[in-house]
């Protein structure tokens, strides 16, 4: 995994897991898609990014990631042991749900036994147990999405990328795929950053809300949402909620 | 945790009515082309030779006189489209991997396949002759320059066409080329690989009965045959031969199908 500069250049506190600080990103062909960008992601939070189609919440992730290069700022992570979940589950069409869970281990030369039964656990863990032997078109959106899950779990990451996971998803699967998220979330204690266009989503999935501006995208408002983790699942309708959800929006609207 | 059960989409097995929907309207359409073999054979008259009577063209094929050597000729063409096609697919394939490790050779050789295909093969069957002889060689040449260029084409294709987020999933495990090769790129190509073999299978029987055409030393095939009988004046054996070399064709067309929809069906329709 090629990273950029996981050393630490400056003083970090040791529960900070993800750190970007001024970072900009210009595509070759000018488009200015990051611009400024700070942004922080401790042990332990849920932080979810929420901005108009092509703020470049995307862009962020695939730097997080090592798939692109921000052209300036800095970038550094504290772990090597990042999960990507991408907008559509990406399974590989002729492996079952075993053997594509189990891929991202062959790929980092994990040995047969080992990663068939850590596949095996992350796919009872997203509750596909009995569908190991399944073939990706079998499944519903919502299960590949879930396979798509326990394909990273595997890794057992320390911080979860979450690229618009649920947004090809109907909302009933949506809402269920969430809650399942805040179980694994709590039980395995990774770190997420979860990119979203859904203030609601991103609201009752988070310890944290980041909005961001259009292009170029930046931050323009950061909330922390004061509600116990676990959520459960009734704090959507209190006032409460309702009411971050407005401000949530509010910066939202102001950031065009 | 009950999401919708999943639905396992199976191919339709058409049974009864339908059956017959599907089938009927060809096999009718075989039976007015024999009504018409025979109602042209009578107004042909005197000469009728032009075109015999199919119950007298089929009749051939196990007349013991010529019978064996139609069967037998036929068996030297499957060997040389056989052989022809392998060669073929082995080529192909490494021809279209080696294009897909970079633009470049991709930009040098993909020309050269397409040159290929454009070869009027009867131009330069004499050089095939002078380089490689009269015999069961140059007739497998033939027959690999007729069939490969659609195991080029149809291979690259499948390697190219692989998700852009598939190739990030696995440059995200920093993933080296072979194994972004064999265990992302080929099994993503493998349902066009076989879309290409089932085309080079049918262009392989063609081939091997041109290279029949041209070489005829050793064990010919149907294709020199056809010539002998077509010398004679021996129209119901050269129709027999004809028929027996396109069921060759459409045999080996519908086993490749066979084969690609046994290899790659679970998961990708095959047509």
């Amino acid at each position: 995994m090629t990273l950029t500069s996981t050393e630490p250049t400056t003083a970090r506190p040791a529960s900070q897991l993800l750190d970007f600080s001024d970072v900009a990103m210009t595509f070759p062909n000018g488009t200015v898609a990051l611009h400024g960008v700070d942004l922080t992601v401790d042990r332990g939070e849920f932080v979810s990014v929420v901005g108009p189609s092509g703020c470049g919440k995307s862009t962020l992730l695939r730097i997080a990631s090592g798939l692109e290069e921000a052209t300036s700022g800095r970038m550094s992570l504290a772990t090597n042991r990042i999960g990507y979940v991408f907008q559509d589950a990406t399974l590989l069409p002729w492996r079952s749900v075993q053997k594509n869970v189990e891929l991202l281990a062959e790929l980092n030369g994990v040995d047969k036994s080992d990663r068939s039964l850590k596949a095996r656990e992350a796919i009872e863990l997203v509750g596909l147990g009995g569908f190991e032997k399944s073939l990706p078109r079998q499944l519903s959106g919502g299960m590949r999405m879930r396979t798509s899950l326990a394909r990273s779990l595997v890794l057992d990451p320390e911080l979860f990328l979450f690229d618009e996971p649920f947004g090809a998803l109907d909302e009933i699967t949506r809402e269920r795929l969430g809650d399942e998220l805040i179980r694994l979330f709590t039980e395995k204690q990774f770190a997420g950053l979860f990119i979203t266009h859904s203030v609601s989503e991103a609201v009752y999935l988070s310890t944290k809300v980041v909005v961001m501006s259009g292009r170029p995208g930046t931050v323009v408002g950061t909330f922390e949402v004061p509600f116990d983790m676990p959520r459960d699942p009734d704090v959507r309708f209190t006032p409460e909620f309702a009411e971050l959800v407005g401000e949530v929006s509010h910066a939202l609207r102001g950031a065009h | 945790m009950s999401e919708p059960t999943p639905t396992i989409r199976r191919r339709a097995n058409q049974h009864g009515p339908a059956r017959i929907g599907l089938w009927g309207p060809p096999i009718v359409l075989l039976a007015a082309l024999v009504a018409l073999m025979y109602v042209v054979n009578l107004l042909l008259g005197s000469k009728n030779f032009l075109l015999p009577q199919p119950h007298v063209v089929l009749s051939r094929l196990v007349e013991p006189k010529v019978a064996p050597d139609i069967w037998i000729a036929l068996w030297h063409t499957t060997e040389v489209a056989l052989v022809g096609l392998a060669i073929a697919i082995v080529i192909g394939v490494l021809w279209a991997i080696a294009m897909n490790q970079a633009r470049w050779v991709e930009r040098t050789l993909f020309p050269y396949a397409v040159i290929l295909q454009a070869i009027p093969i009867l131009a330069i069957t004499p050089l095939i002759g002078f380089w490689f002889g009269y015999d069961f060689p140059s007739r497998v040449v033939v027959c690999v320059m007729i069939a490969l260029f659609p195991m080029v084409s149809n291979t690259l294709f499948g390697l190219q066409s692989v998700d852009k987020s598939h190739r990030e999933l696995f440059k995200l495990q920093g993933a080296g080329r072979w194994t972004v090769l064999t265990k992302l790129e080929l099994p993503s190509a493998l349902p066009a690989i076989f879309a290409g073999m089932r085309i080079s299978a049918g262009l392989s029987v063609v081939g091997a009965i041109v290279g029949d055409f041209f070489f005829q030393r050793g064990t010919p095939g149907i294709g020199a045959l056809i010539s002998k009988f077509t010398a004679r004046l021996q129209s119901a054996d050269l129709l027999a031969s004809v028929l027996v070399a396109s069921l060759l064709g459409v045999v080996i067309f519908l086993l490749f199908g066979w084969l690609g929809r046994r290899a790659v069906g679970k998961w990708y329709d095959f047509g």
